[in-house]
């Protein structure tokens, strides 16, 4: 068995180890290994596209993440209250949203705000004010962000639930008793309890935003992510550049998934 | 909100004028969940600074009735009065009283001192910093914790938190404090000790206090009135030695202290004292308090301590075989065998036993009483 476990870790992490083996390579080949250099690093940080691809994604990673984390917490929150029926309802809808694949979010986004795009974008021209160029609604930034704080919200929303379920109800009525109103007790009961929790949601949303590349293809317009970025420029071939943004990127994002894990676990202690 | 103001420590408290008045009212107060009754036309009232409990088994509706006070359930019919004020629509936070909750419900990131200055930080406007640490401190003090402050809950004991609980809740200077299985979770020598600063606390207050409680013995050592409470309803209401001498029904007698019961007929009715013919043919003297007429059933209450165990038979008296002899210090139990009654618990002081060897099991025994120590209640 320990054999067996040995070689699922192996199947399963050596393609990622090459990556990272290879972004160290000296030569211009991604798949000869000639000696050590940190030079695909230097080259990935000082190349503008890269650069541009890496700033639209932290933007659109930061905004989705905390807005994720803003109205996942709220509706988490909302949620407590309903019981019965329809809390088993909501439950599985939440869940569902986690497990539809990123494909078919993507393209129900596009078409979804393509449709509403093109209602709206002919009523702005008509109201619009004689002489001055309407504004013409589409893709791009905002659609990205929007399509992300979607699919990251329901993420949010089951952490902030599982910590709340933890909280006990008495603590709440405890409150009320001592003349706290209910916006009271959320924000000095409530809160800081599962603080933990919606941080631990925000970054969890923030890597997931940051590494989506299915959504981000349909709706992204004419902006590139990083995601973006390395997908159209393996198509003129790989070079150790691109090994050395994934495993950068990988390293983000491990960092930040560890770091959600961590705050987690402390805010279960106490 | 107007709060009264501590009463000076040396002031009695429970003077006749401050007793009379009632500080809350349920009035035909009935709730429902569905089809489930958990309170039924419940009428009461509570006087100004007395230690009241609401004693019964689980599911009588005892916390429903604390709950109602509290403002965490409305009742479906009745209403609900605290200072002579209808407060039926009037959300927990408006209501100036306090509760100690059976698991504490303390805040798990506040400090001992955030915890107790909690309800007073709500207040609008906030009062001054200095006077909330001062009241903190004060309410630390009379639960002797002061010191305390800073600790974090989870490094407190169970009975540590216990006196944080109250603390919080007393030092908002309550009309009211509810009070809901509070020592429930303490251990038989730390309870005790609840018991007793938890008395002395509310006489130094002067505040009326709640207890909700199954523990009969600490509803009879605390409380100056007692509501007996069974399937939704108040079965009796009085003060625990009347509760223990005159109960009402057999299912108090039997809630409040423990007793020997043995159904029957009325035989004869005397003045205060009747007969009864039990079940096995032998006829019982015991006060009729539910005067009961002739032939109807009854059922005869007799508590293990008014019955007395000797060796020698005696005029009336009736010879028993001892079962079980269980040490209990200051008395011991005896359980005796009656032909005709069956099984019978007799409570014997020790200092009868000095010199004396007792009985063992297997001995023969007479046990008598007098028929006044003796009640004939109406069985349910």
């Amino acid at each position: 068995m320990r054999a067996y476990a040995i070689c699922v870790y192996l199947f399963l992490y050596t393609p990622i180890a090459i990556i990272a083996v290879f972004s160290f390579n000296a030569g211009r080949h991604a798949s000869q290994l000639q000696g050590f250099s940190m030079q695909w690093y230097g080259r990935a940080l000082k190349n503008p596209f890269v650069m541009e691809a890496l700033e639209t994604s932290l933007i659109v990673a930061l905004i989705s993440a905390t807005l994720a984390s803003i109205l996942g917490t709220l509706a988490a929150v909302g949620l407590q209250g309903i019981r019965g029926p329809a809390r088993a309802i909501f439950d599985a809808i939440i869940y569902v949203a986690v497990m539809i694949p990123g494909i078919v979010i993507g393209i129900a986004t596009l078409i979804a705000l393509v449709t509403v795009f093109g209602v709206l974008n002919p009523w702005l021209a008509a109201i619009w004010p004689e002489g001055a160029t309407p504004p013409a609604l589409s893709m791009g930034m905002g659609s990205l962000i929007a399509a992300h704080t979607m699919f990251t919200m329901a993420l949010v929303i089951i952490i902030v639930r599982a910590r709340l379920g933890t909280l006990e109800q008495a603590l709440g009525e405890a409150s009320a008793d001592l003349y706290a109103t209910p916006f009271g007790t959320f924000r000095q009961v409530t809160l800081p309890l599962i603080a933990p929790a919606v941080l631990a949601g925000f970054l969890l949303s923030f890597t997931f935003s940051f590494d989506d590349f299915i959504i981000a293809f349909f709706v992204a317009g004419s902006e590139t992510t990083l995601p973006i970025y390395v997908f159209s420029s393996i198509r003129r071939g790989v070079t150790p550049e691109i090994n050395a943004i994934g495993t950068m990127v990988m390293l983000a994002s491990l960092i930040l998934l560890i770091a959600a894990q961590l705050i987690l676990r402390r805010g279960d202690r106490k | 909100m107007k709060i009264p103001d501590f009463p000076a420590e040396n002031s009695e408290p429970s003077t006749q004028s401050q007793r009379d008045t009632c500080i809350a009212e349920l009035k035909g107060v009935t709730k429902r969940f569905g089809d489930v009754v958990a309170a039924a036309d419940l009428d009461l009232q509570l006087r100004q600074g007395e230690f009241i409990s609401f004693l019964g088994p689980s599911g009588c509706g005892k916390t429903t009735a604390l709950r109602m006070l509290a403002g965490f359930e409305t009742p479906t019919e009745g209403e609900v009065l605290i200072d002579g004020q209808v407060v039926n629509a009037l959300e927990p936070y408006n209501r100036p009283v306090n509760m100690v909750f059976q698991s504490y419900a303390l805040f798990p990131h506040l400090t001992v001192a955030d915890n107790i200055a909690y309800g007073l930080k709500q207040k609008r406007p906030r009062p001054p910093k200095s006077e909330i640490a001062d009241k903190v401190g004060k309410a630390l003090e009379t639960v002797r914790l002061a010191g305390f402050e800073h600790r974090r809950i989870w490094e407190m004991s169970g009975g540590q938190q216990q006196r944080v609980a109250l603390a919080r809740a007393i030092v908002n200077e309550p009309k009211l404090l509810l009070l809901d299985e509070p020592l429930a979770a303490l251990d038989r020598k730390l309870r005790k000790e609840m018991q007793i600063e938890l008395q002395d606390i509310q006489r130094q207050l002067g505040i009326t206090f709640i207890l909700v409680t199954h523990d009969q013995e600490e509803a009879l050592s605390l409380s100056d009135r007692i509501f007996v409470m069974r399937a939704g309803r108040i079965v009796q209401i009085g003060t625990p030695q009347d509760l223990y001498d005159n109960p009402g029904s057999r299912y108090v007698a039997d809630f409040v202290g423990t007793s020997n019961f043995f159904d029957g007929r009325i035989d004869a009715v005397k003045g205060e004292i009747s007969t009864l013919q039990t079940e096995g043919g032998l006829t019982l003297d015991g006060r009729n308090t539910a005067n009961l007429t002739k032939g109807e059933k009854g059922c005869l209450s007799l508590r293990p301590e008014q019955i007395r165990i000797s060796g020698e038979a005696t005029d009336g008296s009736m010879e028993v075989t001892v079962q079980n002899r269980i040490f209990l210090g200051e008395h011991t139990e005896y359980l005796v065998r009656h032909e005709a009654l069956g099984n019978i618990s007799v409570l014997a002081p020790r200092q009868s036993e000095l010199g004396a060897r007792g009985f063992e099991k297997g001995d023969r025994a007479h046990l008598s009483w007098s028929g006044q120590s003796a009640l004939i209640l109406r069985p349910d």
